[in-house]
């Protein structure tokens, strides 16, 4: 009883409080690091260099006034958003900090291709939410993020599939324990997997330069133009709380998850000291990083082109990948 | 170009065909301009541009100002190049009551003029480089900006709407060590040129994002009536300062950069090397001040004999002119007429984003830089 509910459920309790405070947080460092690339200081009035921003940002969307269009379709309009979120919370569930059961809700043995079903589902959120607005621009903005998930989606399962091969599970835990065994973090053995994913994870927590479906200087706001108040914060979440995730699974499918670098020297075994889930958050960070840094410095794309470099470019080198991957998985 | 009902026919709908209302709220049509775009999935069959929302009559009020209360109203008509404005005014005057303008003032216009080149430029990079999705851009553009408002606040006490020049010269001559901010201003904007190049220039999303957009041939550019660097981005070479020279522009070297695809990603380059082309003005100017008084000999009460005059200069825009009709009896002008060159170049947008896409029509409005008080007046 108290093994198979309370723990986990205390274990929800805590992962989702702490991804939707780290997700407040989150928003004020894109705002800070944005700023620093752009010679500013970025929000310095609330508390000390502005560290309560990440509280006064959530508080002003809470209190706004909830607008609903007269001739949005009601229920879809509010089922959005949450169908937005409510997936990007739920791919945590097989995400392990750590190596022991403590450290993941849960390690079911289909755990990668779980994350990829449920991320996906999270698109609906922003093609619904763009249709009921009866709106112009959020519907320009649907038709975008279904052309922009046909696109990166092929490629990013397919590139998955290279890496589920080299590892030999679908397990999360699996996949990170048998970098542990080579000695050798994935992202060296599939360099070409690495780029991918990432640049899929991109495309599909909708950033630059693929932030198409929002572009804010095109579609004035693209799916969520007429949202307003918590309906809108709830999207502005989903969306942080997707590339928290994609930062995640590119760290335990490349970098090792909770792994110290070479986690098979024992001459580095002094870095032990650091926790794992440290070490992982870590690697979550670093990535973070890299998102906030493409978005102060990178053009976006048009939606051609980001077609055209899904299934001209990125299938073809996803598939060569995986046939590479096959025959070296043969012939050693 | 309508007041009334936009000129797209919202008759004979093919399949997947919509109206879209693009402004005048939209945050990359530059202020108050308002496009009405009938597209086809995201492709732009139709475009009519609604233009006068922020209309302030400004030809008919300077027909009510004596002649030289105009130079402030003419600040507020391009109000990001009010210098070149202000230029233009009074020398159209100056050419319709035949003053002669010491050189020392001559050299200091082309100062203003050309750093007002440098700040308008600025302003155009950012909000360009901005609508196509690089915003770090438009703060460090903005950051550069500053310091050209600096300078002329520092001559002329505005930042903006600056009210700088009078007929027949200047009103003040600059202050002490003015000069040597300047020629240090154009050493930093050479390297922070090279800044903004670094994040642009060879980007492979900006060159896909502006290579064959907006092609217009040089022929097609010149009936369209475009001006300035949208013209010269078709390869034709139209520059006022080298055609009919004003100022002391005559007196100076200098390049006029070309274009040969006459796309969006050419009239980018060519106003980058045209910043390049302003400092190395700038440089002469300042370097080759001449001494001298900086106001000519003019009448305390402006009245100009009758006649009419047409006077064009370069604008960072294109050509700006001004059309003059003096009574020769009140002291305010029979007929005031503004040749706004974003006016002239906003006429091409239609011909330039029909077949775009929608993400190109924001890129489109920024390379023909225009400014909405121009437009309407």
């Amino acid at each position: 009883m108290v093994d198979t509910i309370i723990v986990p459920l205390l274990k929800i309790a805590v992962l989702i409080n702490a991804l939707l405070v780290s997700v407040t947080f989150l928003v004020l460092m894109e705002r800070k690091v944005i700023a620093w690339a752009q010679s500013r200081l970025g929000p310095m009035r609330a508390g000390p260099y502005g560290i309560l921003q990440a509280l006064a940002d959530p508080i002003k969307l809470i209190l706004k006034e909830d607008i609903t269009p007269a001739k949005a379709d009601k229920y879809v309009f509010t089922l959005a958003p949450i169908m937005s979120l409510v997936p990007a919370l739920v791919a945590f569930a097989v995400i392990p900090f750590g190596p022991d059961p403590f450290y993941y809700i849960s390690d079911i043995n289909v755990g990668l291709l779980f994350i990829l079903s449920v991320t996906s589902i999270g698109v609906y959120g922003i093609i619904l939410g763009g249709w009921a607005s009866n709106s112009k621009y959020p519907l320009l903005a649907s038709l975008r993020a279904s052309a922009q998930l046909i696109s990166y989606e092929i490629a990013v399962s397919m590139t998955l599939v290279s890496v589920i091969l080299t590892a030999g599970t679908l397990s999360l835990v699996g996949i990170v324990e048998a970098q542990l065994e080579s000695g050798i973090w994935f992202g060296f053995v599939q360099p070409v997997a690495f780029a991918l994913v990432f640049i899929g994870g991109l495309a599909e927590t909708n950033r630059v330069p693929f932030d198409l479906p929002e572009a804010e200087t095109e579609l004035t706001g693209g799916f969520h133009t007429e949202y307003s108040g918590m309906r809108f914060s709830l999207f502005f979440l989903a969306e942080y709380a997707n590339i928290i995730v994609i930062s995640a699974v590119v760290a335990i499918l490349f970098l090792g998850g909770w792994l110290r670098p070479f986690p098979n020297v024992a001459a580095l075994s002094f870095l032990d000291v650091v926790p794992a889930w440290i070490w992982f958050i870590g690697k979550i960070f670093v990535f973070l990083y890299v998102f906030i840094w493409l978005r102060a410095t990178l053009p976006r794309y048009r939606y051609d082109q980001l077609m055209s470099l899904g299934w001209k470019l990125f299938i073809p080198i996803a598939i060569g990948n995986l046939v590479l991957t096959a025959i070296a998985k043969v012939a050693f | 170009m309508t007041l009334g009902a936009p000129r797209v026919s919202t008759d004979n709908f093919a399949p997947g065909e919509l109206v879209l209302n693009m402004g005048p709220q939209h945050p990359s049509t530059h202020g108050v301009l308002r496009i009405v775009l009938k597209l086809d999935g995201e492709r732009v069959v139709d475009a009519d541009c609604v233009i006068g929302y922020i209309h302030r009559g400004v030809e008919k009020l300077c027909e009510n100002r004596d002649w030289t209360q105009i130079i402030l109203l003419t600040d507020r008509i391009d109000y990001v190049a009010a210098a070149t404005n202000n230029l233009g005014y009074v020398e159209a005057v100056e050419k319709l009551m035949q003053v002669e303008v010491p050189r020392r003032a001559r050299y200091l216009r082309t100062v203003l003029a050309e750093l007002q080149r440098i700040a308008s430029h600025c302003l155009w990079l950012g909000t360009h480089a901005m609508d196509i999705g690089a915003m770090t851009v438009l703060l460090y553009a903005f950051r550069e900006r500053e310091f050209v408002l600096d300078l002329f606040e520092e001559f002329c006490g505005a930042r903006l709407t600056y009210n700088s020049m009078r007929v027949g010269g200047l009103p003040l001559d600059i202050p002490p060590g003015w000069d040597d901010k300047v020629l240090s201003f154009c050493d930093l904007m050479e390297g922070k040129l090279n800044e903004y190049e670094t994040l642009l220039t060879n980007n492979r999303i900006w060159l896909q994002r502006t290579r064959n957009v907006g092609v217009i041939s040089g022929e097609e550019a010149t009936s369209l009536g475009l001006c300035g660097p949208p013209l010269r981005g078709s390869g034709v070479s139209r520059d006022l300062r080298k055609d009919e020279p004003n100022a002391a522009y005559s007196e100076f070297d200098f390049d006029v950069p070309l274009g040969t695809h006459g796309d969006t990603y050419d009239r980018y380059l060519i106003r980058m090397d045209e910043f390049r082309e302003s400092i190395r003005i700038i440089r002469q100017a300042v370097e080759g001040l001449p001494e001298g008084p900086v106001m000519g000999k003019v009448p305390r009460l402006l009245k100009p004999p009758a006649g009419e005059t047409y006077h064009a200069i370069e604008s960072p825009k294109g050509e700006l002119g001004y059309f003059l009709v003096s009574d020769g009896k009140s002291t305010n002008p029979y007929r005031f007429r503004v040749r706004p060159p974003s006016f002239c170049n906003l006429q091409g947008l239609k011909r330039l984003v029909t077949g775009h896409l929608v993400a190109d029509v924001v890129a489109l409005i920024g390379t023909i830089d225009i400014v909405l008080g121009e437009v309407d007046r």
